[in-house]
């Protein structure tokens, strides 16, 4: 059975339907993109894989040993973070909170998984910085950090590289290849049809034209060739 | 002066006076910084006016012990506010906003309409401003609030690191299971429970300012969620000290006296906070 298999899912919200009859499949170690213009659907289908919000039909089977809240995520950032005074290290470490159950306290299991997964993340010198004081992609690597922590089968990524400048998007997307490679299952929502044919292993394309295949099958395809021809791959 | 002091604290309701105020400004510092940072500062505000509303039925209706009524319509108002805050038709300030008037306007009516008191207004004023109830004191109410806030402290302690993930970001933390809506709900109680406390101190109006101070100092100057906390804590405690001693003093109101310090206090960190290049 797969990892995460959705079966003619219709989402919404509100009864507002806004994607009908989604198929597709996750396996264990792929690198999904989901790509779509705006108001296709695409953080929708993500609340939904997370368990935020329901679907109004159809039905997400995760299997293949996944529980249900084994997704990490890397969320856009809130309002509430831009001015939230955290440390880079006490916001790793709350990632652990997903296998704490009950228990108030971290152990030292938890603070050497937090300081591992800086590491990892490159990031071990800023532990004591301020979020609020470092550069998006840093961000980024501290929230990766984070969902590390929760866990390491798959990690689903909303829009990682918006605004950040070209350089350090090069290097993020490097740094999501190496976790994939290193066997993490990584499910990304992104715009950038370009990065997403670079890099994935399958792509979901939703919105008015609907595609689930591998990447070599939507290169190949008739929505494929459409959008890549647009705009150099960005969708506006 | 120090004379004036050691005479005054030979009486028992000024120790009860500085026991209680000392707690309640503890206890209502700790929630400050979660309530500032989840846009929520208001809530304070709105949540008092709703005491003082049921406080105004319950005096009409002749109970003996106000608690009884005003803590349980508040923890229902504090859990409907926090609640509807997500994905609620009313967005929450407007929520807050709504209550907060409708309540006191709702206590003023049947104050006006049914008190037996001859001076209502300066009833409604001492429920407002707190003025001097801080002193009239029993015991009992001594025992119950220093229970409470015992209860409050220790729960926030445990819940210390689930407050932080659920505040940061409740997204993540509900994606990776974490019970968001139950630590929501525990909050929406404490809090409730504070301001009934804190309206004993400073009455319905200057709440907010006991909430929102300390949890503004520690943010312009300090940069990681424990220190923050800790200050926000330790200043607030001081500031009720500091507040309590200068109104015996100087024969002025303990609520207001309490909450002047917290703003000189605020200014003070502002201004550092700006020097030293933290985020004001």
């Amino acid at each position: 059975m797969s990892f995460i298999s959705a079966q003619n899912l219709t989402l919404g919200y509100d009864k507002t339907v806004v994607t009908e009859n989604l198929n597709f499949k996750v396996e264990k170690g792929d690198y999904l993109c989901i790509v779509g213009e705006n108001g296709s659907g695409k953080s929708t289908l993500m609340k939904t894989m997370l368990g935020l919000q329901t679907a109004i039909d159809g039905q997400i089977l995760f299997g293949d040993g996944l529980m249900k809240n084994e997704i990490g995520y890397l969320p856009q950032q809130t309002i509430v973070q831009r001015d939230f005074p955290a440390s880079v290290y006490e916001i790793v470490l709350s990632g652990c909170q997903s296998h704490m159950g009950l228990r108030p306290f971290y152990t030292e299991k938890e603070r050497a998984l937090a300081s591992k997964n800086m590491e990892r993340m490159d990031i071990y010198d800023l532990k004591n910085k301020c979020y609020r004081e470092l550069s998006g992609g840093q961000q980024q690597r501290v929230l990766l950090a984070r969902a590390l922590c929760a866990t390491t089968k798959v990690l689903l990524l909303d829009e990682p590289v918006s605004g950040l400048d070209p350089k350090v998007t090069h290097e993020m997307y490097e740094l999501i290849k190496d976790l994939n490679d290193s066997g993490v299952t990584i499910i990304m929502v992104s715009h950038d049809i370009s990065a997403a044919v670079k890099y994935a292993s399958h792509i979901l394309h939703i919105g008015k034209a609907l595609f689930f295949g591998t990447k070599e099958e939507y290169v190949a395809s008739k929505v494929g060739k459409f959008f890549l021809n647009m705009e150099g791959g960005e969708l506006v | 002066m120090i004379e004036k002091l050691i005479e005054y604290f030979q009486y028992p309701f000024v120790v009860y006076a500085f026991i209680v105020g000392t707690l309640i400004a503890l206890s209502s510092s700790l929630l400050g910084v979660t309530l500032v940072l989840k846009r929520y500062s208001f809530i304070g505000d709105g949540l008092s006016h709703v005491a003082f509303g049921a406080m105004a039925v319950a005096s009409v209706l002749k109970f003996t012990n106000q608690t009884v009524l005003v803590l349980p319509v508040t923890i229902i108002c504090a859990v409907f506010l926090l609640r509807s805050g997500n994905n609620a038709k009313i967005k929450g300030d407007a929520a807050i906003a709504m209550i907060s008037v409708g309540a006191l306007a709702f206590g003023y009516l049947i104050m006006n309409k049914f008190s037996t008191s001859a001076n209502l207004s300066g009833d409604v004023c001492s429920t407002l401003f707190g003025s001097m109830s801080i002193l009239t004191l029993t015991m009992t109410e001594v025992v119950i609030c220093v229970i409470l806030s015992v209860i409050v402290v220790a729960l926030f302690i445990f819940m210390y690191n689930k407050i932080f993930a659920v505040t940061f970001d409740e997204d993540f933390a509900k994606a990776t299971g974490v019970k968001a809506d139950t630590y929501n709900f525990i909050i929406a109680i404490m809090i409730a429970v504070i301001i009934v406390l804190s309206m004993n101190l400073v009455g319905s109006l200057l709440i907010s300012a006991l909430v929102i101070f300390p949890a503004l100092s520690a943010m312009s100057i300090l940069k990681n969620f424990r220190s923050v906390t800790i200050f926000s804590a330790v200043s607030s405690v001081i500031c009720a000290l500091a507040g309590m001693l200068i109104s015996i003093l100087a024969g002025t109101p303990v609520g207001s006296t309490i909450v002047a310090v917290d703003v000189f206090v605020f200014v003070v960190a502002f201004f550092i906070g700006k020097g030293t290049g933290g985020k004001a």
